[in-house]
């Protein structure tokens, strides 16, 4: 049982295994390049599909040497030898006692089918979930599944919500989501989730099973270019025809998905090369000569960015979803006090700062606050990290904040100067960049070079005491959405995680709920993806089962995937869905108030005579029953409260809320498309007055 | 608006070519000419991409592409210190009255011929753009049949290899 594990140095490992992961790459949770002892270890047993270990907190979920996670985590024996090469996975040899934390890599070689090698590989990554549906192309992959007590396949209603779930999953643990599906159709309704995916950098693998290779290109049965279909929205993708490959495209796949700037990454697998023998190698060097991501920012350019950040008069800190996804919360937070300087996080970024923190101007762009909008407007240094000046948050590019410096770090050099030109342009991880910043910072600090940001924060606390966010409600009295969601955020608290489709009660809910911690706010930001939260929301939970799970959503967006309602009252999966009910595509139908002269064309998702009758179509309530959830319904302000604590207190099955809203209310502050933040609207035809504060 | 040279090496795996030409379409830029072919080292292609495009946007496309997986190295070929050529067949009309003067002005540059029917002859020609265009110019009198050309390669003079080093590499550190 411990035959194999004679530490030995390192480098003798790095030299014999695929573990080329850029030095200091923070990547959350346990590495998919770790191979963890558990795959090699004696079965687990099957009724603890063995996660791995969920970060400690989300601050920090990368372990790198000497943090908290580290100390349960000893120097890991290395196998170097292909000692007793193990025949069956299963029998393989393991690290001893501790062998659920000291990961050795023994080599493991066995005589499989393609489909065998690809579940065996996905075990020794460290899979523990994936989404998907079986069909007759990957057939072969599902069979090898079924004995997997490594795996736990979470058979979905669509492919559209595996592709979801995998993102949620990803977003809420910082780990790789994985999702599968069988050919043609199946592969095609991936494709909105992967182009969610890539637009909001998410890790998530695609498996896909092809048509044989002697039919592909033959227009087969259930036959399509999947590859070529997505080229355009993953990170990379691969076609599998040979069984030898499909190990080692695996293990790539995973590499290119979770390191870098994250994305989705898909691997297509010919349907005979699943069923051929080949054997079975682990672990197994890449073949990827072209791929480096630069992680380690340039010293030189980290120090002109601190001289710039204290010779600012007014800086701000335009903070994006890289530094979520680099784990660099806690780093942020340090800078931003060192610096005193205001920070906005983006619709990417809610939670990667305090919302309670007082340097915390809110979200900018779009239907950001005025205090966040304006600072960037009005800086003379917008220090830019993992962000990408989208035209969210831009408005009219060429009239965005005209007076400021750019210091743009990423980790994509492709972001930097793609929309605004940088001053000072940083490649690299943002936990290393923002770390490095706060060292530099302080050296200028030493040196007695401190940033007085006085007359600044005078001018942004007015901004932000004169145009705070707000509502008001409904006349008629019916329920402002707004209220409800604030309401969640309150019951709730910053604890949980909270999805969100895409519209209205997204913008809401980003404004609303209050976020303290990174990875609670996940969402569809790039894509705009609508049914992204019933499905995102199934698979946060699973990847976070002690975290309470609510998902906002809108009545559109809900009916586009709701049937994966099924999936969770199935698999034991209690989420919360809070329906924001205003009976139409509400953020639409702002448009339409707006800039289309209230003609509501096509936006009406109500029954007009099923109104009359007094009955609702369809009936939330019934619906969520029909699929085995909880079903509940608020119309009345007050009786919010009691409804939201109602359903926290049931954790065993899923919960759906029907609020019934006033189908009027609008998302404020608004920067129209097309036109310049200078004109953002804090109500309908209220412009701040810039000119007054700017004395 | 200004001419631009680069010299991409990819791995020469299938798909490769449509990767490059679909990020070239789907981000808004165009293509001048695309010519690929192998290189010393069989594992890896080489494509000579000519682009007509101001200085920021060949940054970004530059990156946009060091960003694909199967792309190794990109460099700019500087026109002054490269040789850059195309390749052009030209079928053009020569009865026995004509032919000689079609074969003098071939000759004039340095072109061949290498194909003679009754009523034409194809003339192959290589060299820069702006000759083959003269050559284009000097025979359309006579009437050209067919005409053929290639995308330009290129290859930086002197001694070293972009192989091994690069001359202006455009993967700044930005």
């Amino acid at each position: 049982m411990t035959e194999q594990t004679s530490p030995v140095p390192p480098e003798a490992h790095a030299a014999s295994g695929p573990v080329d992961q850029p030095p200091g790459r923070p990547h959350p949770g346990p590495s998919p390049l770790d191979i963890p002892a558990r795959s090699s270890a004696p079965a687990a047993p099957k009724p603890a599909p063995p996660r791995p270990a969920p970060p400690a907190h989300r601050d920090a979920p990368a372990p790198p040497a000497g943090s908290q996670p580290a100390a349960t985590h000893p120097p890991r024996p290395q196998g170097t030898q292909p000692a007793s090469a193990p025949q069956t996975p299963g029998a393989a040899g393991s690290a001893g006692a501790t062998a659920s934390q000291a990961a050795a890599a023994p080599v493991v070689k066995a005589k499989v089918t393609g489909a065998q090698a690809l579940v065996m590989a996905l075990e020794q990554i460290g899979v523990d979930v994936v989404f998907g549906i079986p069909g007759g192309a990957v057939l072969p992959a599902y069979d090898p599944l079924l004995d997997s007590d490594k795996i736990r396949h979470i058979l979905v209603r669509h492919e559209q919500g595996a592709g979801h779930a995998a993102t949620g999953y990803a977003q809420a643990t910082g780990r790789v989501g994985v999702c599968m599906a069988t050919s043609g159709p199946g592969a095609t309704n991936l494709v909105t989730p992967l182009a969610d995916a890539y637009m909001d950098s998410v890790p998530v693998v695609a498996i896909t099973g092809q048509v044989s290779t002697n039919l592909i290109g033959t227009d087969g049965f259930q036959e399509a270019d999947i590859s070529g279909i997505t080229l355009p929205i993953t990170k990379h993708n691969f076609l599998v025809t040979k069984p030898e490959d499909i190990a080692r495209t695996v293990g790539e796949a995973f590499h290119l998905a979770s390191t870098g700037r994250p994305g989705p990454v898909l691997v297509d697998i010919a349907k005979d090369a699943m069923q051929a023998m080949t054997e079975f190698t682990w672990p197994v060097p890449y073949d990827l000569p072209g791929y480096h991501p630069v992680t380690r920012p340039h010293s030189r350019q980290v120090r002109e960015a601190a001289r710039m950040i204290t010779d600012a008069k007014k800086p701000v800190l335009y903070v994006g979803g890289g530094v979520i996804k680099a784990g660099a919360a806690a780093e942020l937070k340090q800078l931003a006090e060192l610096t005193g300087a205001p920070v906005v996080t983006t619709l990417m970024a809610r939670g990667a700062f305090p919302d309670s923190h007082p340097q915390h101007l809110g979200m900018p762009g779009m239907h950001g606050t005025v205090a966040a909008v304006g600072a960037l407007q009005k800086a003379d240094l917008i220090v830019a990290l993992g962000a990408r000046f989208d035209d969210r948050v831009t408005g009219k590019l060429d009239t965005f904040a005209p007076d400021a410096l750019i210091v743009h770090a990423d980790i994509d050099p492709a972001e930097i100067s793609k929309n605004r030109r940088a001053d000072v342009p940083i490649v690299g991880d943002c936990k290393e960049v923002i770390a490095d910043l706060t060292v530099a910072v302080q050296a200028e600090h030493s040196h007695g070079h401190t940033g007085d940001h006085a007359e600044w924060w005078a001018q942004l606390d007015q901004w932000r005491s004169k145009y705070p966010l707000g509502y008001a409600d409904p006349d008629d009295g019916s329920l402002a959405p707004q209220y409800v969601i604030e309401r969640i955020g309150k019951l709730v608290g910053p604890d949980a995680i909270y999805l969100a489709g895409v519209g209205q009660h997204q913008m809401w809910a980003a404004q609303f709920i209050g976020y303290e911690n990174p990875r609670t706010w996940i969402n569809s930001g790039g894509a705009g993806t609508m049914g992204f939260a019933v499905p995102g929301a199934l698979g946060a939970k699973v990847g976070m089962p002690d975290a309470q799970v609510w998902a906002i959503d809108g009545d559109g967006c809900f009916q586009m995937t709701n049937q994966e309602l099924a999936t969770c009252a199935i698999e034991g999966i209690p989420v919360k869905i809070a329906i924001i009910n205003n009976g139409s595509l509400g953020m639409v139908r702002q448009w339409q108030t707006l800039f289309y002269n209230e003609r509501y064309s096509n936006t009406n998702l109500g029954d007009k005579k099923a109104e009359v009758a007094g009955t609702r179509l369809p009936d939330f309530v019934k619906l969520a029953e029909a699929y085995g959830c909880i079903g509940l319904r608020c119309e009345r302000k007050e009786d919010v409260d009691a409804i939201i604590e109602q359903a926290m207190a049931i954790n065993d099955q899923p919960v759906v809320i029907d609020f019934i809203v006033h189908k009027d209310a609008m998302v404020w502050p608004m920067v129209a498309a097309g036109t310049s933040n200078d004109d953002i609207k804090f109500a309908r035809g209220m412009a701040p007055d810039w000119e007054a504060m700017d004395e | 608006m200004s001419q631009h040279t680069l010299s991409v090496l990819v791995e020469n795996k299938p798909g490769v070519l449509v990767r490059i030409a679909g990020l070239f379409s789907r981000r808004g830029f165009n293509i001048d000419s695309l010519a690929v072919g192998p290189t010393e080292h069989e594992e890896i292609s080489r494509m000579t991409i000519v682009v007509n495009c101001e200085e920021h946007p060949l940054e970004q496309v530059t990156k946009q592409l060091n960003k694909l997986i199967n792309v190794l190295k990109i460099v700019e070929l500087d026109p002054a210190q490269a040789v850059q050529r195309e390749l052009i067949l030209i079928k053009v009309r020569a009865d026995a009255d004509t032919r000689s003067k079609v074969l003098e002005t071939v000759e004039l540059f340095r072109a061949h011929v290498v194909d003679v029917a009754l009523d034409a002859v194809t003339v192959e020609a290589t060299g820069s753009h702006d000759k083959l265009e003269a050559l284009v110019r000097v025979l359309e009198p006579f009437g050209i049949k067919e005409l053929v050309q290639s995308g330009a390669i290129a290859v930086g003079r002197g001694g070293r290899s972009i192989t091994d080093r690069t001359l202006r590499p455009l993967e700044r550190s930005a």
